[in-house]
């Protein structure tokens, strides 16, 4: 099927800014569903509140756009009743970490199957660009005009201590490790984050005078790199990109099952 | 499979919003904004059809087509990890 097929028409032209990131996530996303094959049908996206959870409402599978932080809760529902159905969740920085930070770390120890997408643009981009655990210590934002005293997660660190069992990292710029590291994440059986660095030009971009949306997918370019490599050692500064981890651990709906058989046969 | 011929690029002028992400990171300099900040082909035959502009394109606005066949999906150069 062509990508066209997979998203909802009559809402396009999108309601995202010229140039920003969260388009490209659903550019790759559509990619990464096309080549892996999977029907329409079998997919549910489960979303929260923000310009990146506005991303159910474009694409035509089973779509549900909840609450702000509680697109897993809701996520982990629909899961549970039917563990057949493939789970997507992208969510905003802050939608995923600053209000929904608890259900991400217990989702990812549960380690449920689903793709928890972190499209992180390091702002609040719907509400007016706020700080967010994202931001990062010495940046600009609406509510930090003297600059940002808060020091940032590093979402790779957190999803793989909270016990995650695939996590990867890549950006905007870098759309085919995107759709690789996608489909591998919704392949993989368990709790996968990806993690996308995006552009905010608007907001983040404007704040903190990093140029428009093609400045800042260059800063994505040159201040990034492959984890594991020799630039990394060299530049310690520079941000990895790939794939984390990778390990084949006990999948909570296979385990809630067995459990099922148990009490039944008791 | 041979070298990709390219048979047009498809710009959805409707949905472009004139970000020039697709004009700045095409290795070729294929493209260009017009006088309505709309992307346009300037010089197609200097395109390799390397699909980037389309993979990049925030608001799936613009589109490849190559003939005759579509040739293998760009997936099959992704774990390289460069772009
Ligand atoms: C319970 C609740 N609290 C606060 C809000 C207001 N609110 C809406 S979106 C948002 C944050 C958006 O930032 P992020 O999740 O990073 O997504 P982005 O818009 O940057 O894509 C906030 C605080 C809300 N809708 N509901
Ligand atoms: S405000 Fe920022 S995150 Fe929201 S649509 Fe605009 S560029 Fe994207
Ligand atoms: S990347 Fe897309 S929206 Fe941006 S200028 Fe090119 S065609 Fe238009
Ligand atoms: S396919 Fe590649 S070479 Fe051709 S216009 Fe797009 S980015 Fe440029």
């Amino acid at each position: 099927m062509a990508i066209k097929d997979y998203i909802r028409e009559r809402f396009f032209p999108h309601m995202w800014c010229a140039g920003c990131g969260h388009g490209i996530v659903l550019n790759g996303l559509l990619r990464a569903i096309e080549q892996i094959g999977i029907s329409k049908n079998d997919i549910v996206m489960v979303s929260g509140i923000g310009c990146s959870s506005r991303i159910s409402g474009y694409v035509d599978f089973h779509t549900l756009h909840t609450l702000h932080g509680r697109a897993l809760a809701f996520a982990t529902g629909v899961k549970m009743s039917r563990p057949e159905l493939k789970l997507i969740v992208p969510m905003g920085d802050g939608d995923a970490l600053a209000i929904g930070g608890n259900h991400f770390i217990h989702a990812a120890r549960r380690n449920i199957d689903m793709t928890a997408i972190v499209m992180n643009n390091r702002i609040y981009g719907m509400t007016g660009g706020q700080y967010s655990p994202l931001s990062g210590y010495g940046t600009s934002a609406t509510t930090a005009p003297y600059s940002n005293i808060d020091h940032t997660f590093d979402v790779v660190n957190l999803s793989v201590a909270a016990g995650a069992s695939f996590v990867a990292r890549t950006t905007a710029y870098h759309v085919m490790q995107m759709i690789s590291v996608l489909k591998q994440a919704i392949l993989h059986k368990g709790f996968s984050v990806v993690e996308i660095l995006t552009q905010c030009p608007t907001y983040f971009g404007r704040k903190n005078k990093l140029g428009g949306a093609v400045e800042m997918m260059e800063y994505f370019k040159n201040n990034t790199t492959s984890v594991g490599s020799k630039a990394k050692q060299e530049n310690p500064e520079l941000i990895e990109r790939g794939v984390f981890v990778r390990k084949e651990i006990p999948e909570y709906c296979s385990e809630y099952e067995k459990i099922i058989q148990r009490a039944t046969i008791g | 499979m041979g070298k990709p011929k390219l048979k047009e690029h498809i710009i959805n002028r409707e949905w472009c919003k004139g970000c020039g992400i697709c004009v700045h990171f095409c290795p070729k300099n294929v493209l260009e904004l017009d006088e309505n900040d709309k992307a346009v082909a300037v010089i197609p035959e200097e395109c390799i059809c390397c699909r980037l502009c389309e993979l990049r394109c925030p608001d799936l606005a613009i589109e490849v087509i190559t003939e005759p066949s579509e040739v293998s999906e760009s997936s099959e150069v992704s774990e390289t990890s460069e772009v």
